[in-house]
């Protein structure tokens, strides 16, 4: 009896021990993850972390405020998280001149999108009416959701993409002087409700195809419902979205969509898209990321595309899929990929994805598996964009992430409502009109950004608010650029209703670096798919340019590599992505190597 | 959730005549009906829809759960306990709880057998131990746990095969009263939370149709030790838990069933309880006689 009496003493101490150890846990995860630094110090941040941002947008001469579509009066109760995208940038040099400008898309009907061309003092100039690419929402045509750019024709100018929920338009870009519509001679579909498109040589022709990735099925006009049962069948298994479109460039300004033909034939919800090549073939594989569902993974070989989700891991299980970009993350020339999903305290713990390769396995047998938690990159919020670049040029990449969903009202949240829906079956959930109101409430908003800073042993610290991201906009896409050619990543965020901001990068001159220019001949001029190994100091890393990455956004096409203190590099591996191999010795440091791909 | 299976007041299944029923795989025992019928909506559950967080995490709750039940059971009773009933908090924490972390389905576990042993009224725990343990990890680590939230997938099928099955076995463990009520109960303050805060009724009902409800209301509510004994006190307490979901959901908490569950059983526990000593002096008998068997 006594012995039952100690016993009973000793495990009732245990269990209060076990209902304290969330908060031990709570407390100790704070301590290690948060300096405490909730705004800049300059000096200390470069010290510490060897950079750090500030928010230069006005005085750069940018003034621009997203506005939000007002879309079927049916959808009103629920308009703000319906109408909550179309904030997006993407970096374009668009008059090779040598100097990065910014394309950002409007919402509202009848606003404008902005192209802000780079005048190479610090300051930029929205020339888009001039060019004939700003008054693109007009009503009854749809409204902005993205811009990615590419060279088509290989005339060395880079042309516009422009997704929509409406029209997708493609501008011919005349020789930076202005652009034409060739939406029609293109074949461009009448009207996609897309969020994600992206450019990338799928058949190594050198000629530069495009994907567009539907949200909405594409029999929506959100501005005239024929019915309100539009919204996802399912919180996490939903396949009533829209279809998916692959353009294969023809050549003399022509396209052929191919998706049937090529093995894209999904219905989920895609919101973001990103392709790389993962297995050394030579072709970009295409990785989608759905809201409402499973992320995809197609395997490219050339002609056709072969859905391994499933097989490589990335297809199991279901979140909310916002964001899709590629990062040599441990420097072992293997690229993992970084999916945005959804977090929020007490309700929904998702969790962000990090897919990086499993060891031992390559190839067609490449499988991944989800280090986000293990490499601390994992819980972001209601996260959107994100994009990896070596902020503090030490050498390894880091990750950049803005997130936040619908702020209205601080005070009142719509999480119980929407967990309430979100978990009802799908006669229930694909109905607008069973969507309790939102009257004015939050959802996810005013949240705090994320810089996770690479350690390069293997763990990203958030360092955003010590480094000066300090703001709490309804963050939807990032686009990392060198803006004014001073060998450091700056960082572009498009907000949703909100105004677009420059984080202008002040790295520690201790820490070297190196960018690449790449121009194909043989292959897409604009070199996308062109791939960099650089190696120095005994590492080495691996960059691909890209046709569109992250959510809604494009970084610059030129490759940025920082290398720490007292770097020596040694060679540049260039596999261009007409297969021809470019090896470079001897490479000079803090420089931007303009290259062309050899004959 | 649930130690239905080794429930003292589960009768044994008679023929219509009265006697014994004959043994076949009807007449399965019950304390491995419901360990068997959870295990099958875990399996197709999951091979068909993904509802899983992981294989490994199912698999951590489900042994840490036995593991501790084996071990405090050695403890306290000098043998080794029945593992089904801890099978069964397993692997409800495992399908239940969703977090990206390891160690909530460790320590739900734990702390759900835990409670069994240690949060004891005159020889018998008062909590269901599932309920306690997601509800203390819900209330205590919000930023690293939340509960399945989602559906069976995309279609109604799935959900009416569910719902059948788990009427005939909670029929068979005559405990279906319990679940009707509480699915009435539900619906009908359903109708008047949509009546009152103006949210469409589809909304308001929409929870019932997922898997987090079809788990609470065919395990956790229907739990034999947690529950009490009469078969009116029964349907009283379920229509007050039912009613202290309606109160926590019209104050927007979004684990209300949890909670109220959490308050409510309890409760009813405690007044069942000090009825009985209130009786027993009069029936001449002691007060904890019948509850004695309530956990082993």
């Amino acid at each position: 009896m006594k012995q039952h009496r100690t016993a009973r003493i000793i495990v009732s101490i245990l269990f209060v021990g076990m209902l304290a150890a969330p908060l031990v846990i709570k407390w100790e995860a704070a301590r290690r993850g948060g300096n405490g630094i909730t705004k800049l110090d300059a000096q200390s941040a470069l010290a510490r972390h060897g950079f750090y941002f500030e928010e230069v947008s006005r005085a750069a001469g940018v003034n621009f405020v997203h506005q939000a579509p007002t879309l079927d009066p049916q959808l009103a109760p629920i308009m703000p998280q319906v109408a909550s995208m179309g904030a997006s940038v993407s970096i374009v040099d668009f008059d090779r001149d040598g100097w990065p400008d910014i394309y950002v898309t409007n919402s509202g009907e009848g606003s404008k999108n902005a192209l802000y061309h780079n005048l190479h003092d610090g300051t930029f100039k929205d020339v888009a009416e001039e060019m004939g690419i700003a008054d693109v929402n007009q009503a009854g045509t749809g409204v902005s959701m993205g811009a990615v750019w590419g060279d088509y024709d290989n005339d060395g100018y880079e042309d516009l993409l422009l997704i929509k929920w409406g029209q997708p338009e493609l501008y011919h870009n005349d020789g930076g002087r202005g652009f034409t519509r060739v939406s029609e001679q293109v074949g461009l579909p009448p009207w996609v409700n897309a969020n994600t498109a992206l450019w990338f040589d799928y058949d190594g022709d050198g000629l530069l195809d495009f994907f567009i990735g539907g949200y909405y099925s594409e029999d929506v006009d959100l501005w005239h419902l024929k019915t309100t049962q539009i919204m996802p069948d399912s919180f996490e298994y939903a396949k009533n979205g829209g279809r998916k479109y692959l353009f294969h460039n023809l050549g003399n300004g022509k396209f052929e969509e191919v998706s049937a033909q090529t093995g894209i034939n999904s219905r989920r919800w895609a919101l973001a898209s990103a392709a790389a090549d993962l297995r050394g073939t030579g072709h970009p594989d295409l990785f989608i990321a759905n809201d409402y569902g499973v992320s995809e993974l197609y395997f490219n070989d050339g002609k056709h595309f072969h859905d391994v989700s499933a097989q490589t891991g990335v297809g199991f299980a279901p979140k909310s899929g916002m964001n899709a970009a590629f990062g040599d993350v441990l420097n072992d020339g293997r690229y993992g990929v970084y999916v945005s999903n959804i977090s929020e305290d007490g309700v929904l713990i998702q969790g962000n994805n990090l897919w990086m390769p499993k060891e031992g396995t390559s190839g067609d047998g490449l499988q991944f598996e989800n280090l986000a938690r293990d490499l601390g990159v994992e819980l972001g919020g209601w996260s959107f964009g994100a994009q990896f670049g070596d902020l503090n040029n030490d050498g390894t990449l880091d990750l950049y992430l803005t997130n936040g969903y619908v702020s209205q009202d601080r005070n009142r949240s719509y999480w119980y409502d929407f967990s309430k829906i979100a978990g009802g079956n799908s006669i229930i959930i694909i109905d607008a009109k069973n969507w309790p109101a939102m009257e004015g409430r939050s959802l996810s908003g005013y949240q705090q950004k994320r810089v996770w800073l690479n350690d390069g042993a293997g763990k990203f610290i958030n360092v955003a608010q010590a480094v000066g991201v300090t703001d709490t906009y309804d963050g939807r896409a990032v686009a990392l650029v060198d803006l004014w050619n001073r060998g450091v990543l700056d960082a572009v965020v498009a907000n949703q209703k909100g105004p677009l901001l420059i984080y202008k990068n002040t790295v520690t001159p201790e820490n070297k670096w190196i960018e690449f220019a790449l121009e194909g001949t043989a292959s897409n001029r604009s070199a996308i798919g062109a791939q960099v190994t650089l190696y120095w100091n005994g590492q080495q890393q691996k960059q691909e340019v890209s046709g569109g990455s992250g959510f809604a956004a494009q970084n610059d096409r030129r490759l940025h590599f920082g290398l720490g203190k007292d770097p020596h590099v040694e060679k540049a591996v260039i596999r261009w992505p007409s297969g021809k191999i470019q090896s470079i010795d001897h490479l000079g440091v803090n420089q931007i190597l303009k290259i062309k791909e050899p004959a | 959730m649930s130690e239905q299976s080794t429930a003292p007041t589960a009768a044994p299944v008679r023929s219509a005549s009265g006697a014994p029923a004959r043994k076949s795989w009807l007449s399965l025992d019950n304390r491995y009906i419901a360990p068997i019928f959870i295990t099958c909506i875990l399996v197709g559950g999951h091979l068909s829809f993904g509802m899983l967080e992981s294989y490994q995490k199912t698999a951590l709750a489900i042994v840490a759960s036995i593991a501790a039940d084996l071990v405090l059971g050695r403890i306290f009773s000098g043998k080794w306990p029945n593992v089904a009933s801890a099978y069964i908090t397993g692997i409800s924490v495992g399908i239940l709880v969703r977090s990206p972390a390891f160690w909530p389905y460790v320590l739900c576990s734990v702390i759900s057998i835990t409670s069994k042993y240690v949060l004891r009224v005159k020889g018998r725990h008062i909590w269901n131990p599932s309920n306690f343990g997601i509800s203390a990890l819900l209330f205590l680590a919000p930023e690293t746990v939340a509960t399945l939230s989602i559906q069976w997938g995309n279609y109604l099928l799935p959900m009416l095969v569910i719902w059948a099955l788990g009427s005939v076995i909670i029929w068979r463990l005559r405990r279906f009263h319990i679940t009707l009520i509480y699915v009435v109960s539900f619906t009908a303050f359903a109708f008047l939370r949509s009546c009152i805060t103006g949210s469409p009724w589809q909304s308001e009902i929409a929870p019932l149709t997922g898997p987090m409800y079809q788990l609470f209301i065919f395990f956790m509510i229907t739990d034999p030790k947690t529950t009490v004994r009469s078969k009116k006190g029964q349907c009283i307490v379920v229509f007050l838990v039912a009613f202290a979901e309606f109160l926590l959901r019209l104050n927007q908490v979004v684990y209300a069933p949890f909670y109220a569950l959490f308050i409510v059983g309890p409760a009813a526990m405690l007044i069942e309880m000090w009825l009985d000593s209130r009786r027993a002096p009069a029936a001449g008998m002691g007060a904890g006689a019948g509850a004695s068997a309530a956990h082993a």
